[in-house]
């Protein structure tokens, strides 16, 4: 099992609610997955051009001072912003990639949880109601956002194995299912030099997308590749800087229910998520069709 | 007639309810208000009572139901009617996947569509879509009738036992041993039936039939039909 669920705004006046409203989706969820839980959101609130969110078991030392040592070891100015055990470290978009492999010289016990512009990924271990507390998500605006509850079947209950999976700048994967060509898929991948952390199979989902998209593919023809080179139950949603967009397997048995309105697309693994939505009951509600690609953009 | 909120009361105290009317209950009219999607909702009845959920439902409404008549008045999750014995249930939107799965008898009657696996294992049910039904529906079917107003998916029937199929629209594809077949008198008469249990006014004459061409299990001549 696992727990899928989406919001992409159409309305502005809704963007300030958009924590609101994940978090009740989220917590909706919890008995599809208990194990753990993430979110991806897409906000553009800061000034900064570039942004990583990061992550460390032992918080408390790990950010202390690191803005300011990242600020000189990039030469450039570095903010931070701490939630629980995650940070937002905002700097000139430019010096992301640059700032990713100094942390990496700095403290190994930092994972990176997302680099982009305006996404930002949260996850931890725990209840999904505990994990939205930890990182305040209710309080969370932004255009589009992305959240996961799971129940692990492939591999340890981790934050790194935990959802969403940042698959490159300001993209996102979660997933509900698993896949049983992951570990040749995984072998693969890193010939190719892609970098994989876990024995996650959904990280491999992540990574492959990755590795299409930088091989010049569009999101959308890497999900439908995905169709073809990925053997296994999927439903996978994947967010992207200015939409989001939604792929299922062809036999489908990983449920999925969507719903439009005027004023946003919602997701959800079931209907349950959405009951709470403004103006649910007139919403065009209906099920996404197995191996059929469906997106929305900004 | 009783009306119960199910979002105040819970799920437990609405199925005890509902499972302790007998058949002599006077209470026969239940209206089911803020259902909200909820799992299991009015599962495993066994009087003539008639439940009315007023919004869409979870997985499982109305699974293994006896005698009651159960109408959503918007969308089921999967698993809708499943192993229903008898009575009737009727989905006002539509079905998410194994609608009416390994049901044994009774009525489902979905007006929206069906999606996939509709009548998976089905083994004497009537299930009658307004609308179209997903891939593999009708998969391993045993007995009973499966009406398709609209389209089937892919693989229609697969591995079919003696179950009859009738679809009004295109199949994409029909599964392994799964044929189309003569539509004879007795046929129409039988459908004309299904399709006003069902209240839809479509023509018996506009379906074609689809069934097991029998090749790929033991044929036993005292199944055939």
């Amino acid at each position: 099992m696992c727990g899928i669920v989406g919001l992409f705004l159409k309305d502005k006046s809704l963007e300030p609610e958009l924590g609101t409203m994940l978090t009740d989706m989220l917590i909706t969820m919890t008995d599809r997955g208990p194990d753990s839980a993430g979110i991806a959101i897409y906000s553009e609130e800061s000034n900064a051009n570039g942004k990583l969110t990061i992550q460390s078991d032992d918080a408390e030392a790990a950010f202390d001072g690191l803005a300011d040592a990242l600020s000189n070891a990039i030469e450039a100015p570095v903010l931070l912003r701490r939630k629980d055990t995650h940070a937002v470290l905002e700097m000139p978009a430019e010096k992301v990639s640059e700032a990713r492999a100094a942390l990496r010289e700095m403290d190994s016990s930092i994972r990176v949880m997302s680099t982009g512009d305006i996404l930002e990924i949260y996850k931890e271990v725990g209840l999904p109601k505990d994990v939205a507390a930890r990182f305040e998500v209710a309080q969370m605006g932004g255009s589009h956002g992305i959240g996961h509850t799971r129940m692990a079947t492939e591999s340890a209950v981790t934050t790194m194995g935990a959802h969403p999976f940042n698959t490159g700048a300001d993209q996102c994967l979660v997933h509900n299912g698993s896949l049983s060509n992951h570990n040749s898929l995984r072998r693969k991948l890193r010939r190719e030099g892609v970098h994989i952390e876990t024995e996650n199979d959904s990280e491999v989902a992540a990574a492959y997308l990755t590795w299409k998209m930088q091989n010049g593919a569009t999101l959308g023809e890497a999900l439908e590749s995905s169709l073809d080179d990925l053997d296994g139950f999927f439903t996978f949603v994947v967010g992207t800087k200015d939409g989001f967009g939604v792929v299922r397997d062809p036999i489908a048995c990983k449920p999925a229910v969507m719903a439009e309105t005027d004023q946003y697309v919602a997701f959800g693994s079931e209907y349950r998520a959405l009951v709470n939505l403004p103006g649910i009951e007139d919403a065009r509600v209906w099920e996404p069709e197995p191996a059929t690609v469906y997106f929305w953009n900004h | 007639m009783q009306t119960f909120d199910l979002e105040a009361e819970g799920l437990r105290a609405l199925n005890s309810a509902l499972h302790a009317q007998s058949e002599q209950t006077n209470q026969t009219v239940w209206d089911i208000v803020n259902p909200k999607g909820s799992h299991a909702i009015a599962v495993g009845l066994d009087a003539p009572i008639e439940v009315n959920v007023k919004g869409s439902t979870g997985y499982y409404c109305a699974g293994m139901n006896k005698q009651a008549t159960v109408h959503v008045h918007g969308s089921a999750g999967p698993g809708v009617a499943e192993n229903m014995m008898s009575g009737t249930v009727v989905i006002e939107g539509d079905a998410s996947q194994y609608a009416g799965a390994t049901g044994n008898g009774g009525t489902l009657v979905i007006k929206g569509n069906a999606s996939s696996r509709c009548g998976i294992s089905m083994k004497g049910i009537d299930i009658v879509v307004h609308g179209s039904v997903g891939h593999m529906s009708a998969f391993m079917a045993q007995s009973g009738n499966l009406v398709v107003c609209g389209d089937a998916g892919d693989a229609l029937g697969d591995s079919i036992y003696e179950a009859r199929l009738f679809v009004r629209g295109s199949v994409k594809s029909l599964g392994a041993d799964c044929i189309e077949k003569e539509m004879r008198p007795e046929h129409l008469e039988l459908l004309a039936d299904l399709l006003e249990r069902g209240g839809c006014d479509a023509k018996p004459e506009e379906f074609k039939r689809y069934g097991s061409a029998r090749t790929l299990y033991n044929f036993n001549i005292d199944n055939a039909y």
